[in-house]
Parts: C-alpha cells; structure tokens; sequence
C-alpha cells in the first residue's frame, strides 16, 4: 500500500516499475549465468555479455508493442529474452542444444525469436541498421504503426552502414528508433579516441536533421520515458529517432576480453552506478517494501535455475539439421 | 507475341508483379521518376505511384538492407542495383545477412527479394562498371541466381524470381539492353532452375549464359557451316539452383564439352560444371573439357581491348576447331 501510494501521480507508475525491475533483474540473473555455463565449458563459442547494461533492453522491452520489431546485436542476449523469449531457448541455444531458439544453428551473437517480435541479432557491426529501416518501411507501407527499435554499440557510428540508414530513414521518415548503448569502448578501443565528436550518435543526428538525444542510460525510468516518447510520434508519422544511452558494460568485450585497458576505478565508479542496484534504491525510497522485490528476485532466479535445467538436459541438434533451412523447402539443394 | 526489347521486357516483367500481388515493391537508384540510367523501369512510378515505386540515395547498404527488412516483414521487394561491380559496396548485406540469414534462424525468416542488376561488359565502361560477377554470388550458400539472355526469359524468369521464397540475384547483360525478341502476352511466368536446349548437334555441347548464349550460337553456326562441327547450344539461364541434369545429358550425347563464360578464369561457373560432368559422366567424355572465359584481369575499357578480353565468336569459332576438331 505504501507503494501504490508513491507511486500516485508518477508518470510511470507502480506496476510497470515493478515490471522494469522485474526484467532487469531477469536480463542480469540471466547473464551471469551464461558466463557460469561458459566457466563450466558448457557454453561454446563467444558470447558478449550486456551486464550493467540491462536497463535499455528492459525499457525498451516494457514500452515496446508484441508486434514490434527489435533488431540487435551480437550483444543480444538481453534485447531477445526482453522481448519475451524463452530463457531455455536463449541457454540453450549458447550451448548448442536442440532447445535453441535456432536448433544451435546460430549461436550467442544471432539469437532470433521472429514470434516474440525479435529480427535477430546481427554480427556484422551496422548491418542491421539498414534491415530495421527496411522493416519500418514495411510497416509504414502495410499500414500498421508498428515500430521497429534498433539496437547496437558506440563503434557502430562509424561505419558506413549507420549513415546511409539513418539518412534512408529520415527521408523516408520511417517508423524506426536506432538506440546507440554507447558503453564507452568500442572494442578494446576507447570510442572516443576513434570518435571526431564527444557524443558518436546524439552528435551526428542534426546530420540527418533529427533530435538530437542524450539519455542516462543506466536509469531505466529515463530510457522508459525516452522510449515511450520516440515511439509514439514514430507512430503517429513522425518518423526516426536516434537515441544515445550512455552506459557501461561491466565485463570485457567478449569472453576473451578480461578488459585490462580500462583505468582502474572506472569499473568500480560504475558499479556504483549499477542500473539494478540504483533502480532497486529507487523503489524503495518509493515506498516499496523489501519482500516485494526480494519476491522478485527469488522469482527471476528460479526461472533461470528451470530454464538452465531444460537447456542442460536438452540434447545435442540431429546432424542432419546441416543441409536444412537453406532454402524455403526446408532443404539446401542447389541442383537437381 | 509481342516484339519488346530486353530493356523493356524487365519493366513488362515488374509491371506483371505489381499488378498482381500488392506485396511487391520497387527501390534503387534513379529508378523512379529518371526511369533507371538503362531505362529497364520506364513508365513503372506513373502507373503504381512513388510509395511502391522508390527512388533512393546513392547508398547500396540501405537499399538492400531495408528490401531485407521489407522482405522478412511481408513485402516482396525487387531492389535494384545499378551496376553489378556495385554489389561489392553491400556485399555484407548480401553475403552475410541476405544469404544466411533462413539458415541461421533455422528458418524463422523468410526473405522473398529480388535484386536485379546490370552485369557484365560491352559498354566500355571500364573495370569497375563491366564485370560479370555471377560467380561471385553463385558462391554463396543460400542465394539463387539467374541470368536469362532474351526478352522473354527476362519476363518469365523475373516473375518466377519475384514470386520465389528465396532470395534471387537477377543479373542483366547490358550489352543485351536493346536487343530484341518476342515476348508471350498476358501473364507469364518461367521456371528457376531449368536449362534451355537452344540448338542440336553431335560434335560438342556448349553450354553458356547471357550474352554468351548469343556469341555461342553464332559460333556454332559458323562451325557447322565453314568447319563441319555440329554443336549443341545450352543457356544454362540459372546457375542456382543448376539444372545438371540437363548439363548431363546433353554432354553425354556429344561426349564433349565446352562453357563459354563472361566471368575471369580463376573460379568461374564453368568451373563448377566442368568439375560435376568429370565426376558424374567422365566416362560418356571423349575428350577433354574447353573452358573459353574472360582471361582472369580486370576488364579494359577501350573497345578493341574490351572486345578481344571477353569471349568473341571468331574466339570460340578458333578454340573450339583447335581443341574439338
């Protein structure tokens, strides 16, 4: 009651705080798993892990229509699950499993769940900035005012395919939102000793004569906010929006990175800014109480106990899945 | 039968579409209200209007991208791509994400598109606007690719191109722009993946694609009328999916082969079948096989190079009496 009372003439409102923690807290459970599974070597290949940058997914996940399209990278894991997609699935699927979204035929960096609205994971950096427009196109021509939300990393607003689909999108004005996560490095590299602006996306975007936005993205309220606002006049016509969430990723790059490039402390001082951390002081200053959001978490860990349990048991793809899919047939025949 | 030009024929193959299946849309460069720099798509944005019928910057990543994203959202779009050297500008989006993308999702996405493209030399345009290219997308996994060399094939298989679930690279000889041909009225469509017989004989078949099928007709003629060697002409008109079984049986009639291809030497198409016929019907070969391409150099621009660079009929005309006689 204490909450529903803070909560009172809050713009965002008790339940979908709850649900925005709810899924933050899901995307991070989650996460950390993954890197346990690949410690154990059950989780192959690469995997590019989004901890301390769970608030953007989540906020998009929660403002978002189920008919939606959300394009992502190979730093995807969170993107998909917020839209919806089975947890076992996504672990599976990084562990090469029958129960992968993909039948262990994609992998960590091109997790895809076309029923739950996400495009896929794209692993060529800016790919899929062009292919999001194009789904907006669609929706715009079909009529339907669905959006599609872009995803991707600072490094990507520099290569060429950024450009040419924001400039398509603007002149088109095409219900898309390019979501810049900048979490500072490119790579290995700091974005802004490869960047000729501070800001890599909320700078350029006077280019393409947009708003220029810049959001903390570490609060999920803000990235809410921001979401629920571009959305809506994509909606209703207004066309793209490019938005530029500043972050930060708390491990390295990949599984191979232990990220020793970074300065000391600056880890540290944004793990003071953990967004799951700040979010959860955030309720209970609203006035949530402690069981609420101990229940939560209790909650989301046990999803993902059941969901590693189903991918653990889950067994290896049938080998002929090799020659199927290529085609519409469902076969790779290039001859007859 | 109507008499259209190849270039018309391509407009004549859109404009069916789009009347039939609201689906189908039309993007690329200066194709709109300019008509395509080659003229293939004159007269489409007055009769189905700019939303279906888009002009779009000078940026291949975007046009081919977002006929990706049409295309997995429910609309079956024909990209164009002006110059066919140009697919090396998107080549990420076709090689990467267009081509593997049915398969990586394990067939969650469906991406029925089409990118339609000016291939190969004759305009003396230099190296970077007179390739042909069709090995390069021939070997990629997951695209289809078709090349006709007639008006009629240009409609039929355009339609069966647009109508296909996969994606389909459509390569257009531009030297065969203004060439041309009776064309069936009303609608038609042809059929992905079938080789054409276009002439008979017993000495060696030939088998060649666009404006190769031409030069090798000619040829064929004239060594059946100056040489005495009777030649069977193939247009192999699609590369994938390839119609081998046709490949073989014409090969093994004659017992000799020659390709006659556009493309550089190192890789071409011709490669492929010349290794499938030695697997598959080595022993109905009596002699060996004759690959006549494009020497592997970037093509040169003037037209004494240009011709004497790309397969000629005297050239055909010569290896084929050189090493079939």
């Amino acid at each position: 009651m204490k909450g529903k009372k803070a909560a009172a003439g809050d713009d965002i409102g008790r339940e979908t705080r709850l649900e925005l923690y709810r899924l933050q807290v899901e995307l991070r459970y989650c996460e950390k798993r993954a890197y346990d599974l690949f410690l154990q070597n059950l989780v192959k290949g690469t995997s590019h892990l989004s901890l301390g940058q769970e608030a953007i997914a989540a906020a998009f996940g929660v403002a978002m229509r189920p008919d939606d399209y959300t394009f992502c990278t190979y730093r995807g894991h969170a993107h998909t699950l917020a839209r919806g997609a089975s947890m076992a699935g996504v672990l599976g699927e990084l562990m090469g499993r029958q129960c992968g979204l993909l039948g262990g035929k994609g992998g960590s960096m091109h997790l895809t769940d076309v029923a739950h609205g996400a495009m896929g994971s794209y692993a060529i950096v800016g790919a899929h900035l062009p292919v999001a427009a194009g789904a907006a196109w669609s929706a715009q021509y079909r009529g339907t005012e669905q959006v599609a939300v872009c995803f991707f990393g600072d490094g990507t607003a520099n290569i060429g395919a950024f450009h040419e689909a924001l400039n398509l999108a603007a002149v088109w004005k095409l219900p898309v939102i390019f979501v810049c996560e900048n979490n500072l490095y490119m790579e290995y590299t700091p974005i802004s000793a490869v960047t000729a602006v501070k800001h890599p996306a909320a700078d350029r975007a006077s280019a393409y004569g947009l708003e220029s936005i810049l959001v903390d993205g570490n609060d999920a309220d803000e990235v809410y906010r921001v979401a629920v606002r571009t959305m809506s006049q994509a909606r209703a016509g207004g066309g793209p929006a490019l938005i530029e969430a500043k972050t930060y990723r708390h491990s390295g790059h990949s599984r191979a990175d232990p990220a020793k490039y970074r300065p000391e402390g600056e880890l540290d001082k944004w793990l003071e800014r953990d967004p799951i951390k700040l979010y959860r002081e955030r309720l209970v200053k609203l006035g949530l109480n402690e069981a609420t959001l101990k229940d939560i978490e209790d909650q989301a860990l046990r999803k993902v106990d059941e969901a590693t349990a189903i991918a653990k048991a889950s067994l290896p793809p049938s080998l002929d899945g090799i020659e199927k899919n290529v085609w519409a047939d469902g076969g790779a025949a290039w001859r007859n | 039968m109507a008499e259209l030009t190849f270039r018309e024929a391509v407009a004549a193959g859109i404009a069916q579409e789009m009347e039939r299946d609201e689906r189908v849309v039309f993007l690329g460069e200066d194709v709109a209200a300019a008509g395509g720099v080659f003229k293939t798509t004159v007269g489409l944005l007055e009769r189905f209007g700019p939303k279906r019928v888009r002009d779009c910057p000078i940026s291949e990543q975007a046009i081919v991208g977002a006929a990706m994203g049409a295309a997995m959202t429910g609309l079956r779009p024909i990209a164009e791509i002006m110059f066919s050297d140009f697919l090396a500008v998107c080549w990420d989006m076709v090689a990467n994400e267009i081509a593997k993308t049915r398969y990586m999702t394990n067939g969650q996405i469906a991406l029925p598109l089409v990118i339609r493209t000016a291939n190969g030399a004759g305009s003396r345009f230099g190296a970077q606007h007179s390739q042909a290219v069709e090995n390069w997308a021939m070997a990629v996994p997951g695209l289809k690719v078709v090349a006709p060399s007639s008006p009629a094939d240009v409609k039929g298989l355009l339609a069966a191109a647009v109508r296909d679930p996969d994606p389909v690279i459509f390569f257009e000889q531009k030297s065969l722009y203004s060439m041309k041909g009776e064309v069936p009225d009303g609608e038609y469509v042809d059929e992905l993946g079938k080789a054409k017989v276009l002439r008979r004989g017993k000495d060696c078949t030939i088998i060649a694609l666009a404006l190769m099928v031409h030069r090798a007709l000619e040829a064929a003629e004239v060594l059946e009328k100056e040489h005495g060697i009777s030649c069977t002409v193939v247009d192999v008109r699609s590369l994938v999916p390839l119609d081998t079984r046709t490949i073989l049986s014409e090969v093994a009639k004659t017992g000799r082969l020659v390709t006659v291809e556009e493309n550089p030497r190192l890789c071409g198409w011709g490669a492929e079948i010349a290794s499938i016929v030695t697997e598959e019907c080595f022993w109905d070969l009596d002699g060996p096989i004759v690959r006549i391409t494009t020497p592997h150099v970037p093509l040169p621009s003037a037209d004494q190079l240009e011709d004497n660079a790309i397969p000629s009929v005297a050239r055909i005309v010569r290896e084929i009496r050189e090493k079939i006689d």
